[in-house]
């Protein structure tokens, strides 16, 4: 089993967190990280913006009370960070505060077969040149395909001045893919992702296939009929289809959102938010899930926390500095974009546990209402609970089956309704890959569940 | 901190080590920034952040394949293994016969007003202190204001340079700062949120009273809010919202959309695209406008590009590639958003004109309707290629020419260039707006649009 390297030294981070807290602190953390990756795609047929990197640096922390000083540095050599220390420590006035003794945990890191830098770059593009002929094979009106592959790779290590040092190294693969379909003035495109906490073992199956599901998106589109408008049963399809879970209420979980009063969920921890048949966690140890890491960026082992149990709210997402407020323990959802960020509560993947429902009756049950198989992705006001999801492919049920399709569907609603009118939930389930922006920070996220209907909910159409 | 370095040195060398490691051409882009952010809440600081992040990045051409290659390593060994990186990336790639450096232009223009001694001068303490009363200010606006989310300030002072085998090389130095906060209303309706903000070359430019009394007003006008009803109606969007549309119009704009038949006005020059009220242009020189500088991404001097004139749609917006692609000419739009990412095309500051109408007139014209303050789900629910959009909203009835009951939980849908073409009248007070892109505009008067509420 590997270990994750380790990118200071003992002594050396012992040296910069006294240095931080030599003018006083409750807390102090040296954040090392060094970051490379490539990325290219295939565009018009053609293999372009190929560019790769290589960055590293480091973030140090001093807590005070209520007041975090943060500081980075670009590079990891013992003097940067001493800078990083001393710039972070520069507003205090208090006492020196010693830290504690380090002591090194060893986490095991995801376990990754191929190491991506070890492919040759020829043969990724060999990858996009299959996508590209797959996707256009796929029907005479794809017009155009864009497709990107990108991997990169996260060493990161985690001191504090409570005694912690642990680390990880962490890679990620992930293929996405655009496909444009046109038939005489119709233009509709598709879209279809594939990544994961993995190494380039991701694309040993049929990557072909991810081009095939976008261009059949875009085809099927060209078809639509304008989407309706009004009040009325929706069923959300599984995998991505959880990223309504993950705005109507992960976020509103996050603890920060909780502590300040700005999230709808605030003070309801242990009440019934949704119906009995409603589980749902956050899990950020799921084995190679595009959304996993082994430790958090605050070097908390990463766990799998119950969010949702029968309805009722079980706990909050928290980082050291909200679990602290709360006298809890953290979650090891304390996750930051790169060491130029400070750590915020996150969700690593979040979903709706399997339910008993078939997904066929789910639909059948349905007399008039709307099947949204997938989004382009959704937004929600934590404190207010307003949300808004577009939808990237959307068919009508009419007579409890599945008709027309349609495009330019958007959901609308309130967390907290639309969340206890979920009335079914599929025994069918699985994860998509996801970015999530917070704070100006983006983070890898999984999402996911199985088929799921909301019994109302508002759909914005073009067709009044 | 840390001594500044010399980004122009940086730049250079990394042209010469490109070179040395088998480049034919190679251009390298290299930067500097120190920024502070400081975030409160419940009148004490968040947190405090002071960074400083340098990097550069090279770009190669070798016989028609382009690599790209990025670092924070600037010492000589560094920059090396990078331009190494970025001839190693161009073998991966495909020929392409457009593909070219940035020729050595002409002078670029001289901008003042880049930058403002104000950031430089005010410590950490003040600025802590500027965002305490942003959120004091919103607080002491309204009683039903009952909280904060956030009040931050963020400031940045930024060193650019520009060098390529070709001969060109420029650079500039550039400082900003912006303020916002998120304010919390308490009504019988539960909470409402209102988002205020500023922005300016320093410090010293930012009222904190208005930023705190605009979140305030946003978040207590939502108070008592219900869904809107169904219907098509005259649409008036406030300055933040008309922003975020010209922004994704900005977009359908650069060349590289255009000639990849993804900009739904791809064929259109010309052609009308808008109503006569509507007059576009992309300004990279508008002493006003924060992405204002004398050259574009890849070295290029920047100018005033006149988009839409008369409702007609005037010319694309191209970087080096498109225009030797399209067989025009750059007209400084290589947007780069720093050393980690390849130039592209992308806008400048976009410059909506302000018509006749103060906001009031506006609404009188538009008589009945909805006036829209805010939106969500930009990301989710414009489809860039055809410019069909559907996305939720916030704001107020307009009843009788005047501002009327909130309203929220409903969607606006259209398409761009049935949107443009229906705007009716512009306001005669323009805003400056950061979201998404730089943008000047005044509020919109659109003549209909879809709205899907009750």
């Amino acid at each position: 089993m590997s270990e994750a390297p380790r990118l200071i030294d003992a002594e050396v981070a012992d040296r910069v967190l006294a240095r931080a807290l030599a003018a006083g602190g409750d807390f102090a953390e040296v954040f090392a990280e060094r970051r490379g990756g490539l990325t290219m795609a295939i565009d018009e047929s053609r293999i372009e913006s190929v560019q790769s990197g290589s960055e590293e640096g480091a973030g140090v922390r001093v807590i005070e009370g209520a007041t975090t000083y943060f500081a980075h540095v670009d590079g990891l050599a013992e003097a940067d960070l001493e800078r990083a220390a001393a710039e972070a420590a520069s507003a205090l006035r208090g006492e020196r505060a010693e830290p504690r003794p380090l002591e090194a945990v060893s986490v095991a890191p995801q376990p990754i077969e191929t190491r991506p830098e070890d492919v040759p770059a020829t043969r990724k593009a060999e990858i996009l040149r299959e996508l590209d002929e797959r996707g256009r094979a796929a029907g005479g009106d794809v017009v155009q395909l864009l497709a990107s592959y990108g991997e990169n790779r996260r060493q990161v290590t985690v001191a504090n001045s409570e005694g912690l040092l642990s680390g990880d190294d962490r890679t990620r693969v992930r293929v996405a893919t655009q496909v444009v379909a046109r038939r005489e003035d119709r233009i509709e495109t598709g879209a279809e992702t594939r990544g994961g906490h993995r190494g380039f073992e991701l694309l040993s199956e049929d990557p072909g296939e991810i081009a095939e599901s976008a261009a059949r998106k875009a085809l099927g589109l060209l078809d639509a009929v304008a989407a309706p408008t009004g009040s009325m049963p929706v069923v959300v399809g599984g995998g991505f289809g959880g990223v309504l879970f993950h705005e109507m209420t992960g976020h509103g979980l996050e603890a920060d959102h909780i502590q300040k009063g700005a999230s709808v969920y605030a003070g309801k921890l242990g009440a019934q938010v949704a119906q009995p048949l409603l589980t749902a966690y956050d899990d950020g140890r799921m084995p190679n899930e595009w959304g996993s890491d082994s430790i958090d960026d605050e070097g908390t082992p990463t766990q799998k926390t119950q969010l949702i149990e029968g309805g009722r709210v079980t706990s909050y997402l928290y980082d050291r500095l909200r679990a602290g407020r709360d006298d809890v323990a953290s979650t090891g959802n304390g996750r930051r974009e790169s060491f130029r960020h400070l750590p915020i509560p996150r969700m690593t993947n979040t979903y709706i546990a399997p339910g008993e429902a078939e997904p066929e009756s789910i639909i059948a049950e349905v007399e008039k209402g709307f099947y949204a198989v997938s989004f382009g992705g959704g937004q929600v006001d934590p404190a207010t609970g307003d949300f808004v999801f577009g939808v990237s492919e959307g068919y009508l049920i009419e007579g409890g089956r599945v008709t027309s399709p349609c495009r330019g569907a958007t959901l609308i609603g309130n967390c907290l309704e639309a969340l206890n009118a979920i009335d079914a939930v599929g025994n069918d389930f699985w994860m998509k890959t996801g970015i999530c922006g917070k704070g100006g920070q983006s983070v890898p996220v999984g999402t996911g569940q199985g088929h799921v209907r909301i019994s109302a909910m508002t759909v914005g159409g073009t067709e009044l | 901190m840390s001594s500044a370095g010399d980004p122009a040195e940086w730049a250079a060398r990394a042209v010469e080590r490109a070179v040395a490691a088998g480049a034919g051409e190679a251009e390298a882009f290299a930067s500097e920034e120190a920024t502070r952010e400081v975030r409160v809440h419940g009148g004490e600081i968040e947190s405090l952040t002071a960074a400083t992040r340098r990097g550069v990045g090279i770009r190669v051409w070798n016989g028609g394949r382009v690599g790209y290659g990025f670092g924070t390593d600037l010492s000589d060994v560094g920059v090396g293994a990078t331009a190494e990186r970025a001839v190693e990336a161009a073998r991966a790639a495909d020929q392409d016969e457009f593909a070219g450096p940035p020729a050595a232009a002409g002078e670029a223009p001289a901008l003042g007003g880049l930058s403002d001694a104000s950031l430089a001068e005010w410590p950490a303490g003040r600025v802590a202190e500027l965002a305490l009363e942003i959120e004091r200010r919103a607080l002491e606006a309204d009683s039903r204001v009952v909280g904060v989310e956030q009040a931050v300030y963020v400031d940045s002072a930024d060193r650019v340079a520009i060098s390529a085998s070709t001969g060109l090389s420029g650079g500039y130095e550039a400082t900003s700062c912006y303020g916002y906060l998120q304010a919390l209303a308490e009504g019988d309706s539960g909470r409402e949120t209102g988002l205020g903000f500023g922005m300016a070359r320093g410090p010293a430019g930012l009222d904190p009273a208005e930023i705190g009394r605009e979140g305030a007003e946003r978040a207590t006008a939502m108070i008592g809010s219900r869904k809107p009803a169904t219907r098509a109606c005259p649409v008036v969007l406030d300055p933040t919202v008309a922003a975020s549309f010209v922004a994704l119009l900005g977009g359908s704009l650069g060349a590289d959309a255009v000639q990849r038949g993804r900009s739904p006005l791809a064929g259109m020059i010309g052609e009308t695209v808008a109503g006569d009220a509507f007059v576009l242009s992309d300004d990279g020189l508008d002493p006003d406008g924060i992405a204002s500088a004398p050259i574009d991404g890849e070295g290029v001097p920047h100018r005033r590009t006149p988009l839409i004139e008369e409702g007609r749609l005037m010319t694309y917006l191209y970087d080096t590639y498109t225009a030797r692609r399209g067989d025009a000419g750059s007209t400084g739009n290589a947007g780069r958003s720093g050393y980690r990412a390849q130039p592209s095309v992308s806008t400048s500051n976009l410059v909506v004109e302000p018509g006749r109408l103060d906001f009031s007139e506006l609404l009188a014209e538009a008589g009945e309707g909805v006036f829209v303050t805010d939106v969500a789900g930009l990301h989710s629910g414009v489809n860039p290629v055809t410019g069909v959009f559907s996305v939720g909203a916030s704001g107020r009835e307009i009843d009788g020419g005047e501002l009327a009951d909130p309203v929220r939980e409903f969607t606006i849908a259209s398409d761009l260039v049935s949107m443009l073409k229906a705007v009716r009248e512009t306001g005669a007070t323009p805003r400056w707006v950061p979201f998404g892109g730089s943008v000047s505009t005044p509020p919109l008067l659109i003549a209909e649009m879809a709205i899907s509420g009750a």
